[in-house]
């Protein structure tokens, strides 16, 4: 099946574009959505510009769509990107990242059912440690750029998602109840290498900003 | 054993909506497509799961005769959402339309499994059959549009609509202890 792919770059939509290839979809354009607002309640935001990186090593054209981020508008965005999608590369699904969240899940699924097309929610329900565990070995190569949660700090910006960083964030989980994937926005991530990509990304520069327990790094990536 | 049988006709759809029933009940299970179902698989399972699908995928309804077993079957058996709707149609029921989407509340009326009262349970559906005209179900639950939770009033037979592998986890553990 012809499928786009939400896509904002991070662990999440970019494993369940893996998982999508692997039973033997075929992923015809991803689809991202920049939001002004870097609060979203629907999209993923640290790095986000950084998709047009990824999908030219995936070889997939990517849909760019701009939304101001406002709670139900930005769902009319995600229709209107979804709609070229199937008018320009003729999807017939789509695929998210969508591990634990039923507002984003939901609203997903809203959509799709109104425009008549599948919805693919490979992580759905997956447990947190099972699926970092997957990551790693897929070979994934994933960087924290964003911390949002006591007591991640910008000692975490940069950091590789590894067995040591597993370690950490399971000791945080039981401490603070940190989801373990992330998945309540604790933290924010940004895929340089996969099976999917042609070549690996490199980091050229960046910058952290932020205080206390809310940082971002913004990357440039080649 | 528990049998788990999926309605996908994706495969992957199955990691949305039958690996997290296969997690919730951890061990002693087999998973197996409806196409591929087989009398011994049935014959050898405790007790059996039929789970959901998309909202899109409505082809187990052309394959019904594939769950001509249940009318007869006498171990606990639950079905989720297509699963519901499966049950429904062998025992007569008819199909209606009502989309119901995300977080939605029941009113439990009984306590069914454990749960009781109103609860907050996760719905996925455009279709749902009206149980209250098949006399062999009791309803146990409804949200303002659907039966939401029956059973069977002689057997161990389970329907929801809500995906309970969602909000209500502990309801699939209930009734993996039948």
């Amino acid at each position: 099946m012809k499928l786009g792919v939400l896509f904002s770059g991070g662990k999440d939509s970019v494993y369940a574009a893996y998982l999508a290839k692997k039973a033997g979809h075929n992923l015809s354009c991803l689809i991202t959505l920049i939001s002004k607002n870097k609060e979203s309640y629907m999209f993923h935001t640290p790095s986000i510009e950084k998709t047009k990186a990824q999908a030219k090593v995936m070889k997939i054209p990517l849909i760019e769509q701009k939304t101001k981020g406002e709670k139900e508008k930005e769902l009319k965005d995600l229709e209107k990107a979804i709609k070229t999608a199937i008018e320009k590369y003729k999807i017939e699904g789509v695929v998210t990242g969508a591990i634990e969240s039923v507002y984003q899940a939901s609203r997903v699924q809203e959509i799709c059912n109104k425009l008549n097309i599948e919805c693919f929610n490979p992580l759905w329900q997956k447990d947190g440690e099972e699926y970092l565990e997957e990551l790693l070995k897929n070979k994934f190569k994933i960087m924290i750029v964003g911390v949002f949660a006591e007591p991640l700090n910008e000692n975490w910006l940069g950091r590789a998602i590894d067995e040591k960083f597993i370690k950490e964030i399971k000791e945080l989980h039981k401490k603070y109840k940190i989801h373990i994937a992330g998945e309540g926005g604790e933290f924010e991530s940004f895929v340089l290498n996969c099976p999917l990509f042609e070549k690996e990304l490199e980091v050229k520069k960046f910058v952290d900003s932020g205080k206390g327990n809310s940082w971002r790094k913004e990357v440039e990536v080649r | 054993m528990i049998l788990i049988i999926s309605t996908c006709s994706e495969t992957l759809h199955e990691l949305e909506f039958v690996k997290p029933i296969e997690d919730i009940i951890g061990k002693e299970f087999k998973t197996v497509n409806y196409k591929d179902l087989t009398q011994k698989h049935i014959d050898s399972a405790e007790k059996i799961i039929i789970c959901g699908t998309s909202l899109k995928d409505n082809t187990f309804l052309k394959e019904l005769g594939k769950f001509s077993w249940i009318k007869e079957y006498s171990k606990p058996l639950l079905g989720i959402c297509a699963g519901m709707q499966i049950i429904g149609l062998v025992f007569g029921g008819k199909i209606k339309k009502k989309k119901e989407i995300g977080l939605i509340v029941s009113n439990f009326d009984k306590t069914f499994l454990g749960l009781d009262g109103v609860k907050q349970v996760y719905a996925l559906h455009n279709n749902f059959i009206d149980f209250s005209k098949i006399p062999e179900f009791e309803v146990f639950a409804k949200s303002l549009s659907c039966d939401q939770a029956v059973k069977h009033r002689a057997k161990k037979i389970y329907g929801v609509l809500f995906h309970p592998e969602v909000r209500n986890k502990e309801f699939i553990k209930k009734f993996c202890l039948l």
